[in-house]
């Protein structure tokens, strides 16, 4: 039976509780509620109230209290309602748990999960893509699942892994993403893209919920005979560099199409790395799509204005393929 | 010739009790808390011997001496900027701090951070950061992780009365307080915040009166007496050990310094300067401890000794160190490097 990208994430979290008893969740309304967007559902009757810990609403006390367990050898996993809320706990994830490591060689292990991005007319407060304020701070790892598959391998890489990660949940992807699960204990290695779809004459590098944009997108201009590379990174820190190059490499044209706003977002810092290390093999100008510069804006006739989609990237698809 | 023996045993008898015990121990540590804070702020830092900003607790030793002494050596403390002591009662040397100070390697961040921003896991003892009482929902956190574990250690988290504004603060003990959480905040009173006093920093009289907001006990004690602070903290270690949850102590003291080295103070009062400078915690320990026979004079003046020898060689040892490799600067950003 088809597992659901959310239903991913709570097998993970399901596993990864099983097989370590340091493995915890703390985060608002998660136990008998079982979370905003249910990813936590029945957690509480397996586990009870000593490992799925439902907080006060305290952002900052919540990323806070994870670091000082993980200091104690336990293995939090503290969830934000939404990502958009992150930014109340902001100094503890960028000034905390980023430097222990580099500072006093305290290593931070814990996951804070963040349901984000748009497309659920959330407006601006309940559709954020923010990964690049984390994606800029050193010391963080930045996890953004794009499938059910690697939603479930990189929940539990991410549980496992000695650093702090952010791990980006795409709440338009929670239900309407599904496939056929692995059987039995598989992760999905942090730092390692996927290239979604083989293609020869373009390639689109993307994560998150983009990449299925830019699937339906490369199987439209692939009836006009342009054969397009789809890169899902996964991972923003640690970045697959060589999987991107290798790409672009291969195809000679690239665009770099991500949910969050252009001005200032990790697209920016890929296409850079495209001009600095394969700048000779480029055979036109490395594209950016991007929502604009504004806030998520509430009415679906400007939210839907404002999301990148499948019709703005085949324009930009068809405007770099005939540079 | 009686009464002359009579006496001497008196105070035999007294220098021997646990009370002379413990206060020699304050003493201690307060002399080396002062000593080594002294160098760093008087010598070394005019001298450019010492980087970045220099934070002293001149005149407010007696809190993290008090209170590290009713800690068990289990505990885990969260020490603030003036509580240099503490990481001296666990075992750091001086010759550590000093290197620290100078950004060598032999310091607790081997040169990635500066001053008092240090911590040793191995040692209990937790680095803050610069953002004021962002250690405190951090230190509910390694509580309830000490809860979790079912054993019965606790947690002592440190802040100045300025910190006690910031939301972490109010975040973090109330999810301790709900979390029944066996954490003890230590508040250091100096009465300022940088240049803000008390006044302007809350409209309350006492950082004791936001405790029953929180639902946990809180009590004041004299700042300036480090075993009136030990009681305290049993006290607090007591409550938070028996699964009774949080317990906040109130230190009064006051600040006989600027915020830092680089601050004048020009906007205290000089009066109170000169009131309180009648409260030296040093001072006034050293006179009890004459006054109940727990030491002579002649015993204290050799302790002070002591320290400014080892001090000495302290900062021989750490000007010793060397700085960090250039080449170390990318490494331990994460485990493995990529």
């Amino acid at each position: 039976m088809a597992t659901t990208y959310l239903e991913a994430i709570r097998e993970g979290l399901f596993e990864e509780m099983d097989r370590d008893p340091n493995v915890f969740l703390l985060g608002e309304d998660i136990g008998i509620y079982g979370g905003a967007f249910k990813v936590t559902a029945g957690m509480l009757d397996r586990y009870g109230p000593r490992r799925i810990v439902d907080t006060p609403i305290s952002e900052s006390a919540i990323v806070g209290a994870a670091i000082g367990a993980s200091f104690m050898g336990l293995r939090p996993v503290a969830e934000m309602q939404f990502a958009d809320f992150i930014s109340c706990g902001f100094d503890q994830i960028v000034n905390f748990a980023a430097k222990c490591r580099y500072r006093w060689n305290a290593p931070a292990p814990m996951v804070v999960r963040a349901p984000c991005g748009g497309g659920i007319h959330g407006g601006p407060y309940h559709s954020q893509q923010n990964e690049a304020w984390f994606a800029h701070t050193p010391g963080l790892k930045v996890v953004l699942p794009a499938t059910a598959r690697d939603a479930k391998g990189l929940i539990k890489s991410a549980v496992r892994d000695n650093d702090p990660v952010i791990f980006f949940e795409h709440k338009a992807l929670y239900r309407r993403v599904k496939e056929d699960l692995p059987q039995g204990d598989y992760t999905v290695p942090l730092g390692k893209a996927n290239i979604h779809r083989e293609g020869r004459h373009l390639s689109v590098i993307t994560y998150s919920a983009m990449v299925h944009v830019a699937d339906e997108a490369a199987s439209i201009v692939a009836k006009e005979g342009l054969s397009v590379e789809v890169i899902d990174l996964r991972t923003l820190t640690p970045l697959d560099e060589d999987t991107i190059l290798a790409s672009v490499r291969k195809t000679s044209k690239a665009i770099v199409f991500h949910e969050a706003t252009l001005t200032g977002g990790f697209g920016g810092e890929i296409a850079a790395r495209i001009t600095e290390k394969a700048f000779e093999y480029l055979d036109g100008p490395v594209m950016r799509l991007a929502a604009p510069d504004t806030p998520v804006p509430f009415s679906p006739t400007l939210e839907e204005a404002y999301l990148p989609n499948v019709d703005k990237l085949v324009a930009k698809i068809r405007q770099l393929a005939a540079y | 010739m009686a009464a002359v023996k009579l006496e001497a045993l008196t105070r035999h008898d007294a220098s021997q009790s646990p009370e002379a015990d413990l206060a020699r121990k304050a003493l201690t540590y307060m002399t080396m808390m002062r000593e080594v804070e002294e160098r760093i702020e008087r010598r070394l830092y005019r001298q450019g011997k010492v980087l970045g900003g220099v934070y002293v607790g001149r005149g407010q030793e007696a809190i993290p001496v008090g209170a590290g002494l009713a800690a068990r050596p289990d505990d885990v403390l969260f020490p603030s900027h003036r509580d240099l002591a503490l990481y001296l009662m666990r075992g750091v040397t001086p010759g550590q701090i000093f290197a620290q100070y100078m950004g060598r390697v032999g310091g607790l961040t081997r040169g990635r951070d500066g001053n008092m921003h240090m911590g040793d896991l191995s040692k209990g003892l937790v680095a803050i950061i610069s953002a004021m009482a962002a250690s405190v929902p951090v230190a509910a956190g390694a509580a309830m992780a000490l809860k979790y574990q079912g054993r019965d250690q606790i947690v002592m988290v440190f802040f100045g009365d300025g910190a006690t504004s910031r939301g972490d603060w109010h975040e973090g003990i109330n999810l301790a307080a709900v979390q029944k959480a066996p954490l003890v905040l230590f508040c250091n009173n100096n009465q300022y915040a940088y240049s803000t006093p008390l006044d302007k920093q809350m409209a309350c009289a006492n950082v004791a009166d936001r405790a029953p907001g929180y639902g946990i006990p809180a009590e004041i004690v004299d700042g300036n007496d480090p075993l009136a602070i030990y009681e305290a903290g049993r006290r607090g270690a007591d409550h938070a050990r028996m699964g009774l949850g949080p317990y906040l102590i109130e230190c009064k003291t006051f600040r006989m310094t600027g915020h830092s080295a680089h601050d004048p103070a020009d906007y205290v009062p000089k009066q109170l300067f000169e009131e309180w400078s009648q409260q030296c915690p040093i001072v006034r320990l050293e006179k009890r401890m004459i006054e109940e026979g727990w030491a002579t004079s002649q015993e204290i003046a050799q302790l002070h000794e002591r320290i400014r020898l080892e001090t000495d060689q302290a900062i021989e040892w750490a000007e010793q160190s060397p700085y960090p490799d250039p080449s170390t600067l990318e490494l331990d950003v994460y485990e493995t490097k990529g």
